[in-house]
């Protein structure tokens, strides 16, 4: 189907599948119900699960593929976010042209940054991509202000002069981001009985970009180019006694994700036109850097998988706070609620991170393929029938830790 | 005219003289060994040819093509392979896709963007890599990955990976060093094949005295960074300069 092998199609049915009825399946308990906080089926969070999946996927093009360990991904996201807005306030409040400059710009950006980073490798290329958007974010954070609106960051005004389309609506009011006149905050919803889905206009264009996008990704993973991407990560000396020259795979590599990551911040920006350099700090890049890890490097399910846990685990977790856990523990005799409150805390609400850690912590050291090698495991306890070869690429079993 | 020509090659790592005035002519459809004591400078002859180091002075020509500075890809895209002293292979890769990455970088040059077609879909060089894996009689592995081959059949790959590239100069870094005497004879025999068959010339260095006068044409014998004798091996055997240098090392 598509020119996809059968079991790609099929993972990619699975993922269309998942997109599609998000709205249902992350919304599983009934409004009202103690355990309502666990749902993640509103439009926002749909949202950043598909974006972040969207970037995680285009950052293990570079990472998964090559090996190449960029600190600096989140700059091309900021860019393309920036890139984004102002084509709101420029053109038009149409996304379309939006995304479409928002990639070109992350692009150029990562064009740049890979030409010269890549002049290393290993941790020196690490290096290298963490100074370039350390510097990018504080460029727009202080000299570029005029651009990037420095700490206030970028927001849409009720003059800004959009060549194609109003300024103000009639009411006086910034216009919202559309497609063609669809509005992307618009949503109807469903009541069945004491549940309630939500379906947004917005969830689904970005579904439908990543869709597209990850079409291409999965093309590209067994595409010639792909295969030589990956003998790159596995013997770069004997690529270039084979004859080929690998900086110019790692710089298209490098250019790719960085658009896919442009992407990414042009549909943030389309979901909610505003964008602040915070998007390009360090601990921006190194979120991407975690999901990937903890999904799957490699994998063309495993950045997905990843980033969806740590969007859901950090809406989820910071959440919870003392009330919470109080309410969770009351069955308890005083002194023992208290001491279980106690315990629990600083794992959650503000202190999610801790958690995370605990959680990365235990993947890379117990399971070094992520989520996806995971669930490999589980799946080949339950059924004791013998994998077939090539399910998966070859080398997605035997990843290194982050530290490679 | 020979093949490859090496002339007045100088390589100094600061105070040590790792070549010294090398020249060397391999003859076209020859088998041309290079051999010396430990530290004689084979090995860095060899990463000078294949453009891995740059020599002070001299001059290296392939076919009358200057090759020096050169990068190792467009060296190798001229028509020249190496086979490494431990095999260099993709070992995450799979036997099949191993064999896959030679034919793109021969038919498609040093970089191309295909990024959009399915590997299968390329018939022809699916072909070509089946034949020559069948040919080192490695098909029924085709699926394996690289990495969990035995070291004969590692060995294998990489030679398999360098002759589908059709080279017309093959150069070998002690294609037996650290193998059982069977695996040795069973390399010895595959790459009289080689010779046989495609009429490629090869360049080899060699610890392995039963292997190189089991298949050179020519034999030069480097010692201290300078050729001391170039000859055919029925005169090499007995030449009093190659014993000197040897003394100690093995019977010749």
């Amino acid at each position: 189907m598509l020119g996809l092998t059968a079991k790609d199609a099929r993972l990619y049915l699975i993922v269309l599948v998942m997109l599609i009825f998000a709205p249902f399946f992350l919304n599983p308990f009934p409004e009202g119900s103690g355990l309502a906080q666990f749902n993640a089926g509103y439009p926002d969070m749909m949202q950043r699960l598909v974006i972040f999946g969207l970037f995680a996927v285009g950052f293990n093009i570079l990472f998964g593929l090559t090996g190449y360990l960029s600190f600096g991904h989140a700059a091309f996201l900021g860019a393309g976010s920036y890139a984004g807005v102002w084509m709101f306030k420029l053109l038009t409040m149409n996304v379309i042209p939006a995304l479409i400059v928002s990639t070109i710009v992350a692009g150029l950006f990562s064009l740049l940054i890979g030409f010269i980073s890549l002049r290393r490798s290993g941790i020196y290329f690490s290096i290298l991509t963490l100074a370039f958007a350390q510097m990018c974010y504080s460029l727009a954070y202080s000299v570029l202000t005029p651009i990037t609106g420095g700490e206030t960051g970028l927001q849409l005004a009720l003059d800004d002069p959009r060549v194609l389309g109003v300024t103000q609506t009639a009411e006086g009011n910034i216009p919202v981001p559309h497609l063609f006149g669809l509005p992307m905050n618009a949503s109807t919803s469903l009541d069945i009985g004491a549940w309630s889905f939500t379906f947004s206009v917005g969830y689904y264009f970005a579904a439908v970009v990543f869709a597209l996008a990850f079409y291409f990704t999965i093309r590209l993973f067994r595409s010639p180019f792909g295969l030589v991407l990956r003998a790159v990560k596995s013997n770069q000396g004997r690529l270039s006694y084979t004859g080929l020259n690998a900086r110019p795979y790692t710089l298209a590599a490098f250019v790719i994700s960085g658009m896919f990551a442009g992407l990414a911040g042009g549909l943030m920006v389309s979901m909610d036109p505003l964008a602040g350099a915070e998007r390009m700090l360090w601990t921006a890049s190194g979120e991407v850097v975690l999901m990937t890890i903890l999904g799957g490097v490699g994998t063309l399910i495993g950045p997905i998988l990843g980033a969806g846990a740590i969007t859901y685990l950090e809406a989820i977790i910071s959440t919870i706070n003392s009330t919470v856990l109080h309410r969770w523990f009351d069955i308890f005799p005083e002194w023992l609620e208290n001491l279980l409150v106690n315990i629990v805390y600083p794992f959650v609400g503000s202190g999610w991170h801790l958690t995370l850690g605990l959680v990365f912590m235990i993947v890379v050291i117990f399971l070094p393929g992520g989520i996806v090698e995971g669930g490999r495991k589980i799946y080949g306890l339950f059924s004791r029938k013998r994998e077939e070869p090539g399910s998966m690429p070859p080398n997605a079993a035997a990843q290194p830790g982050p530290g490679e | 005219m020979g093949i490859l020509e090496v002339q007045g090659i100088n390589k100094r790592f600061g105070g040590l003289q790792a070549l010294g005035d090398v020249n060397l002519d391999v003859q076209e459809g020859s088998c041309h060994a290079i051999i010396g004591p430990n530290g004689a400078g084979k090995s860095t002859l060899l990463n000078v040819l294949v453009g891995k180091l740059k020599p002070d002075t001299g001059t290296v020509k392939f076919e009358d093509k200057n090759v020096l500075g050169l990068k190792p890809h467009q060296i190798n895209q001229l028509g020249i392979s190496r086979v490494f002293q431990t095999p260099e292979i993709f070992g995450d890769l799979t036997v099949m896709e191993n064999m896959l990455i030679p034919c793109f970088a021969r038919r498609d040059g040093s970089y191309s963007l295909k990024a959009f077609i399915g590997i299968p879909s390329e018939k022809a060089l699916n072909a070509e890599a089946e034949e020559m894996l069948d040919e080192v009689s490695m098909l029924e592995k085709r699926d394996m990955q690289a990495s969990s081959l035995s070291r004969g059949d590692k060995r294998r790959l990489e030679m398999a990976m360098c002759l589908v590239q059709q080279p017309r100069l093959l150069l070998l870094d002690e294609p037996t060093a650290g193998m059982a005497r069977a695996d040795t004879n069973n390399t010895i025999e595959l790459l009289k094949e080689i010779k046989e068959k495609r009429n490629i010339t090869m360049a080899i260095i060699e610890h392995d005295m039963h292997v190189v006068f089991s298949l050179a044409d020519r034999i030069t014998v480097l010692a201290q960074g300078t050729p001391l004798v170039e000859d055919v091996p029925e005169n090499i055997k007995g030449h009093p300069k190659v014993r000197e240098a040897y003394l100690g090392e093995a019977q010749v």
